[in-house]
């Protein structure tokens, strides 16, 4: 099945908005987690999008690469987040902007 | 997509669902007399109809009133829980394992005239990896049962059970790895193909035959990712009462079993296409018998298939059978245990497993 | 055909990315989340990238996502709720007003890329073979230095999740 790449490309944007959108918006640190997360999903989107109107698979191995880094860093930022609250039981990023305490 | 085609492909998912559902509903029976036997007890037989002798011998009872039961009992949700998390987790815990069913290859072609039909819900060129994906996905039942029940057993035997599935998703899928070498592709019907030649004329390539060790390490992660005794830690029946469906009453608790046993016939299906040659019968293929001595017994194509759909049947039902075996047979693991088995055991297991059959890929060719 | 099933699911995506965002409960966040790496892993399917595909729901909706849930249900977080101060509401706007713009901007921009349908993909791609053949041969020297990164990130995280042992005594 044929899907035009301008398509994917505009959803790719979309959702890269509403993932710098969520950062800004919400407070709960872990929500701000997931919003990055989105982002590089909506990255992924992109070049999955264009390697198949190139018919190349580099697009592709970009992919599996942004996937395994976006692993690490979730599993070391969560690890961290759990550290900090450990010593100020708040996931509120504005309270956690204090690098006191 | 021609009308025609999406019938039969209609006609194949419901096919394999409605086997699988009924596979389950079977081996409840058998697990709950076969436990019986091995316990030196009778079991369930009280529920018969009208007094009849032959309905009484616990058929009845857990294919007909035990659904019956689960079905119109009330539906209890706890003070305090998310209803909408505590209706998605059974939803979650069924629905990955009746879909991975949809890669398994149950024959080989059906030719109806001009028509093949190829004997597989979907034909995926990624077979394997798609199966793993899918047994990823059914640790969202554990997790959202647990933690939606809103009580601390349930979110204990959730927490157990998620941290024991996904230590052995990896052991399960490293295992597959050899697999894969030695087969050199993904696609689940192309491995049952290729385990159609005999060695020396007698003896039928099977894949357990090319990856003993595999088959094992295979097995165990199967059984501990559906966490059936030894590892059945999260459900806990002595200690967390029922682990993380405890708050589950009727249709959803009819779920969660549903998906247990489901699951199970998973592992089962899985380990039969890759290792024990699928629907493959010895000696058979698609025009007849050819036996070693160079008789040749032609058999009509319909007989064929049946042959194959019931060789594959059979062998499912006899892995089934071998894991309520194994239940009833072990206690169960501690904790750390499990956790030790499946990073400290397996895992390397698995991977020298994967370097042997790379060396000898390379070196028998 | 492919058309409408791609509009469907970009309809889809977006309002479950919306959800992520918006939802005030983090665990409903994190359903959401899952949702959309979901229907992503279809759109990958619909672009022929089927490795991509199970790849994505194997380790992302499948692993990272029950990372997230383990850390919220860990940390027993409860529903948000966000600042009513004036300033607060009007930071959010503006906030709001920034990302429709970049939305559109970037909308834009795409516009100007390749255009049309592309043509037929050649045989066999998206799949394993096509897949591993570049990643062990172009792009070796990334894989290695991944895997590196990887077992980096697993002894941090191990490290910094411990629990605080206190100084014995010796």
């Amino acid at each position: 099945m044929i899907v035009p790449t301008e398509w994917v490309l505009m959803l790719s944007a979309v959702l890269f908005a509403i993932g710098v959108v969520g950062v800004l918006v919400r407070r709960n640190i872990i929500v701000i987690f997931m919003a990055i997360e989105l982002m590089l999903n909506a990255v992924n989107l992109t070049f999955v999008a264009l390697a198949r109107s190139r018919g190349a698979v580099d697009g592709q191995v970009v992919v599996f690469f942004v996937m395994t880094v976006a692993a690490a860093e979730a599993a070391v930022g969560l690890a961290i987040i759990i550290a900090s609250f450990r010593n100020r039981t708040t996931v509120n990023a504005d309270e956690l902007a204090l690098l006191r305490g | 997509m021609g009308l025609i085609e999406v019938g039969i492909a209609g006609v194949k998912a419901l096919a394999v669902l409605l086997m699988v559902l009924n596979l389950s509903a079977i081996l409840l029976w058998v697990e709950r007399k076969g436990s019986a036997l091995i316990q030196d007890r009778i079991g369930a037989n009280r529920a018969n109809i009208l007094g009849i002798m032959p309905f009484n011998l616990g058929f009845i009872n857990t294919l007909i009133a035990d659904p019956l039961k689960l079905l119109t009992k009330e539906d209890v949700v706890p003070k305090g829980a998310d209803k909408f998390l505590h209706f998605l987790a059974p939803f979650m815990a069924v629905f990955p394992v009746l879909v991975t069913f949809a890669a398994v290859p149950f024959g080989d072609q059906l030719v109806i005239g001009d028509t093949v039909i190829n004997l597989q819900v979907a034909d995926l060129d990624i077979g394997i990896l798609y199966v793993l994906a899918m047994s990823s996905l059914a640790v969202y039942g554990v997790v959202l049962g647990g933690w939606a029940s809103n009580s601390r057993w349930s979110l204990l035997g959730g927490i157990r059970g998620s941290a024991q599935m996904i230590s052995y998703e990896i052991a399960m899928g490293l295992a597959l790895i050899g697999v894969i070498m030695t087969f050199g592709t993904l696609d689940l019907q192309a491995i049952a193909r290729a385990q159609g030649h005999h060695f020396f004329g007698v003896i039928p390539a099977w894949g357990i035959i090319y990856q003993p060790l595999g088959f094992l390490i295979f097995l165990i992660a199967g059984i501990a990712e559906s966490k059936r005794v030894p590892f059945d830690l999260p459900e806990g029946e002595s200690e967390l009462i029922s682990g993380y469906f405890t708050e589950y009453s009727g249709m959803k608790q009819a779920a969660f079993m549903l998906s247990d046993f489901a699951e199970s016939v998973v592992v089962a299906g899985l380990a039969t296409t890759l290792f024990f040659g699928a629907w493959q019968v010895p000696f058979l293929f698609r025009d007849g018998f050819h036996f070693p001595g160079g008789a040749i017994v032609a058999l009509p194509h319909l007989l064929i298939v049946v042959m194959q759909i019931l060789s594959f049947t059979i062998k499912v039902f006899v892995l089934c059978l071998f894991q309520i075996l194994v239940r009833w047979t072990l206690p169960r693991y501690r904790y750390d245990q499990v956790m030790d088995l499946g990073w400290k055991y397996l895992l390397p297991l698995a991977l020298a497993n994967m370097l042997v059959t790379g060396v000898a890929i390379v070196l028998l060719g | 055909m492919g058309t409408i099933l791609f509009l469907v699911l970009a309809v889809l995506t977006i309002a479950a990315a919306l959800g992520v965002i918006l939802h005030p409960n983090p665990v409903k966040s994190a359903l959401f989340l899952i949702v959309t790496l979901f229907l992503l892993a279809v759109v990958f399917v619909l672009l022929e990238a089927h490795m991509i595909a199970a790849l994505q729901i194997i380790v992302y909706a499948g692993a990272i996502m029950v990372l997230f849930l383990f850390v919220i249900m860990l940390l027993n977080l409860q529903i948000d709720d966000p600042d009513r101060g004036r300033r607060q509401v009007v930071l959010r706007g503006l906030a709001w007003l920034g990302g429709i713009i970049l939305a559109v901007e970037l909308a834009l921009l795409v516009r100007g890329g390749p255009a049309g349908n592309p043509a037929a993909a050649p045989a066999g791609y998206g799949g394993a073979l096509a897949v591993a053949q570049s990643l062990y041969t172009d792009f070796l020297l990334p894989f290695e230095l991944t895997s590196i990164l990887l077992l980096v990130a697993v002894v941090g995280a191990v490290v910094l999740a411990q629990k605080q042992r206190r100084p014995t005594i010796s």
